[in-house]
Parts: structure tokens; sequence; C-alpha cells
């Protein structure tokens, strides 16, 4: 202990894992169709870390006990490590395999957008560049990913209230109000051209060059890249501001703009 | 085609059913065939505050469950018969709320009336989803206290993501404020949040104020919907909002404190 190098450090980034989402409850179906992709590519998916998408099937009230799939899985020569769009009992199972629930893009499917013309959030969430695909009923063989792909913005013009959840894989940007007790995060920048009351994380992969920008900071919680800071430690007088906010040094600079 | 409305806000107590009740009679009382239903499976009152709960015989469940058809269970109210009600179960399991079963009886109570007006229970759960599910109109009932404000803020959003409109991408549930039990006096010595401060975070078009009154407490022990009673200013304000609901443009009123005895003897500034 006399010496001065840290013994740890936290840091914020991406692992790379396939998804697998099901469609079909049958368990031998699964099986089989697991068994034909991995003879397409054994190299690739010997060991792979996997994260299992129940979306589809809650979504069609197709039951299914999560820990006979995360067997089966471990059978044929995955690891599974995440679960998303699980159920409560789902979760559950989950969390007695010691198999971490992936919540964010489980809430993203709260969020909503304009009807016709803008975006839809959760899907836009979902179109990660860095997560491969296994589909069981599709042919095409997964690949593994190749160069990082442009993802566009996604823009919120309605209201984002109280326990809703927003999560953009790019850029944000924010129309309306984002009241307190609502959440909006982003891989990219985050702009809300509005009064922003919730809470709002930036860079939330780890990128230190990602920016805040505001109409009206009234936030609870502001972050870049894992470094925040609550309303508590906001200066009284950027209040009600229009802002910047940016990383320097570690330390968050909250800046009025003029 | 039935117009339904859900009439909702989170937190519990702030005056769903007393406004169901109210915004129910008076759109039958305008001529327009009107049902309400009570979604609050075990607690309920809504046939209390109309004043028909030594009628009831079969309830929403049972007509879900097909024990009773909608005939049976629908009671017709004793002030204006185009108005119905169709009761919550006191008694059975709110486990037999089903969407499916839901969405049956409200399919077929669409043929025949007007409105539907769905009174919501407290909370985000079940219940509560399931009451907004359908609706065209949601009522958000708010208090002008910060807990009420946030609860509705809440609602507001899964008004906008979890219904049936925002499912199938259709045009979103038309939402409206109605702040209720606002008492001018204690705003003004900010004890209460004013309209203002409602407004800075919901954002929404208000249909109306109803201010704090005795007479719905006594309306209510009547059996009578509080619109009915014309001395009433909650009365009077409950009739403002069903006719801006209706498309009518009227003056807010009950805003501002009463001028006190002083003030109305040597002229207050107006
Ligand atoms: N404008 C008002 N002035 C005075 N008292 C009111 C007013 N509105 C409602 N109340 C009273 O508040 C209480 C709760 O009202 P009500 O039952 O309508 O609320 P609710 O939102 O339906 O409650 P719950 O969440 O339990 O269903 C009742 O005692 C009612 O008489
Ligand atoms: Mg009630």
């Amino acid at each position: 202990m006399s010496n001065n190098l840290p013994v740890l450090e936290f840091k914020s980034s991406t692992f790379f894992a396939p998804i697998l989402i099901l469609f079909s409850n049958v368990v031998a179906d699964i099986e089989e169709a697991l068994e034909k992709k991995i003879k397409l590519a054994p190299e690739f998916f010997k060991d792979s870390p996997l994260i299992i998408d129940l979306t589809e099937l809650n979504k069609h009230a197709k039951e299914i006990d999560f820990s006979h799939i995360a067997q089966l899985l471990r059978r044929v020569g995955f690891f599974p490590v995440g679960v998303r769009g699980g159920n409560e009992q789902q979760n559950k199972q989950a969390r007695e395999l010691f198999i971490p629930i992936d919540t964010v893009r489980e809430l993203t499917n709260l969020v909503i957008t304009d009807d016709k013309n803008n975006s839809v959030t959760s899907q836009q969430a979902n179109k990660q560049p860095a997560a491969a695909e296994i589909k069981p009923e599709v042919v095409n063989q997964a690949s593994p990913p190749s160069k990082p792909v442009y993802i566009a913005a996604t823009l919120v013009t309605q209201p984002i209230r109280s326990g809703q959840r927003v999560y953009a894989s790019g850029d944000l940007v924010v129309m309306s109000q984002v009241s307190a007790g609502a959440e909006i995060m982003a891989e990219g920048n985050i702009h809300v051209y509005n009064t922003l009351r919730g809470r709002a994380l930036a860079g939330v992969h780890g990128n230190t060059a990602a920016r805040i920008f505001c109409f009206d900071m009234q936030a609870e919680l502001i972050s870049i890249a894992g470094d925040y800071k609550t309303s508590e430690d906001l200066n009284k007088q950027i209040y009600k501001n229009p802002v910047q906010i940016y990383l320097q040094d570690h330390a968050l600079i909250i800046k009025e703009i003029v | 085609m039935a117009r339904i409305i859900v009439v909702t806000s989170g937190k519990g107590g702030v005056g769903k059913t007393t406004t169901s009740a109210a915004i129910a009679m008076g759109l039958a009382k305008k001529g327009h065939k009107t049902v309400v239903i009570d979604f609050d499976v075990g607690l309920r009152n809504l046939d209390l505050i109309l004043g028909c709960e030594r009628r009831v015989v079969y309830d929403f469940i049972n007509v879900i469950n097909g024990e009773a058809s909608l005939n049976q269970a629908l009671i017709r109210d004793k002030n204006c018969n185009l108005l119905y009600i169709l009761p919550a179960s006191q008694t059975r399991d709110k486990e037999a709320l089903t969407q499916e079963g839901v969405g049956k009886v409200l399919e077929e109570l669409s043929k025949d009336f007007e409105y539907i007006v769905c009174d919501s229970p407290a909370g985000i759960e079940k219940g509560a989803n399931l009451a907004l599910y359908f609706a065209d109109d949601a009522f958000v009932v708010t208090n002008p206290e910060i807990s009420s404000v946030r609860d509705s803020d809440r609602m507001l959003g899964i008004l906008s993501s979890k219904s049936r409109r925002a499912e199938r991408g259709e045009e979103p549930i038309k939402e409206y404020l109605l702040l209720t039990r606002y008492d001018p006096d204690r705003v003004k010595q900010g004890e209460m949040l004013s309209l203002d401060d409602v407004q800075e975070i919901l954002s929404l078009q208000l249909l109306g104020i109803i201010p704090e009154s005795k007479s719905v407490l006594s309306a209510s022990n009547a059996g009578i919907p509080v619109i009915l009673d014309e001395k009433s200013e909650a009365g009077r304000a409950y009739e403002d909002v069903v006719a801006r609901y209706l498309g009518e443009d009227r003056p807010h009123r009950f805003i501002e404190a009463k001028q006190g005895f002083f003030s109305k003897l040597f002229g207050g500034k107006k």
C-alpha cells in the first residue's frame, strides 16, 4: 500500500456478444436450429458469449423455462451472459443462474416517439452495430461485425414523462420537455431543446468526448462517460439557463451558452 | 362507434370517481347515451356516488366471465335515462380482469353507446393499465400538490406508450388536465401549487379547475353526482368541463380567491 499505484479502476466499455432472439418456445426445435447454425460456423460460435432475447416470445405470450434454455445453450457450447425482454419469472431464474438482466433495452420498449415521420426510439436502440443477430428461423449465416456503422441520431418530439427512459445508440435530440423522474441516455451527445428536469447521461459507453446541450437546465443528474453530478452539486447560477456540459481532465464542466 | 374516455391519475384519492360520475352524468344530460364503468375491482364505490349500490346484481367481472349478459349487468341511472353504470365487483379477484375480456366488453358497449367513461383505480398496476389501454381520450385528474403532479406525469408516460393506440402506432390518446380540489386561498398563501406551477410540468390542455367544495361530500353521501347540484361551484365547474370537452369555448373560473367580507365592503382592487 506504500506505492501510489492504484489497485483497480472501473471503466465503461463494450463487450461484444451476439444476441439470440427466440421466436419459438419448443426446446427441441431450438436445439435443432442451433445445431444447424453451429455447423455452419463452428469456430465463430465456439465458446461464444451470448445474450438471450425473450422479447418476441413474451410479446406473443409463449411461455418458456429460462433455466432449460440456459442449460441447452451451455451444452452446445455457448456462454449465456445476459438476458433481455424476460418476464418476472424468467428474470428470477436468470438471477439464480447468475446471468445478468439487461434492463435498459427492456425499458426502451416503453419509449415512444411521434406517430408518423419520426424515428422510433426503441427500434433505433436495438439497431446496435456491434450485435450480430442469430435468428434460428432465418437461413443466412450470422457473421462477425465488420467496420463500425454510422448511426443516425434519435429524435424525440413527445414529452418524456416521469418513469420513462430513452436510450439512443448514437446522438439523442429531444425537442420536448424531460420530466423529473425521467432518464435519457445516449452513447453519443444529448441535445435537449427544452426544459431538462430528469437525468441525462451522455457517452454511456465511455465516450469522453460526448457532450450534453440543453436549453433550460433543471436536471436531477447529468453524466458524461460515467462522471456525474447531481442537482445538489450543480451551481445555482446555471439553474434554468441554457448550458453545455463536457468533460475536461476528468472534470465535468458546465458552461452557460450565451 | 363510442368514444372511450379514461379518468386516471396515478395517485389515489384525488377525485377520479367523483369526476367519472360527474362527467358521465354531464354527457348523458346533454343527450349522449353514456355508460360509466368501475375498474376498481375490490373497492367499488362508483355505484355509491351514483346512488345505485342497492340495485347491483351482476358486475363487470360477471360479464367478462360470461356469467351474465351486459343487459343483465348494466344499471340505468335513476336521474337520467341515457346514463348506465357497469359496477365493479367487490368480492372477486382482480385477476379476472383481462385485456381480452375488457376489450370484448368495450367492443360490445361501443355498438350501443356514444361515450364510455372508465373510472380507473389508483396506482400504475394492472387495473389502471387496463382502464387506459383502450382509451381514445384521457382525463388526467390532478390535485395542486407536487406528489399528485408527479404521479400524473408518470401516468402520461404510460398513456403515451402502453395504450392500444400507442402499440398500433395510431394517433395518440388525447390528454386533458382536470385540476381538482383546488383551493384559491391556499394557493395564494403558497400552500398549494398554482395552475401555472402545475402546467409548467404537465403542459396539457386544461378542461377545467374543480374547486375544493363541501358540496362534493354531501352529494356523494346523497348518491347524486355533484354536477346535478347547480348551486355548487364544483357542480358548475364540472358542467363547464363537459361543455368544453364537447367543443364549447368557456372561460375558466374558480381560479381566483373569493373576495373576503372586508375587501367586498371597501372595494378591493378589481
Ligand atoms: N372538489 C372536491 N372538493 C372536496 N372534496 C372532494 C373533491 N373531489 C373529491 N373530493 C373528495 O375526495 C375523496 C376522494 O375522492 P374520489 O373517491 O373521487 O377519488 P378517487 O381518485 O376516485 O380515489 P381512489 O384513488 O381511491 O379511487 C372523497 O372523499 C371525495 O368526496
Ligand atoms: Mg375511485
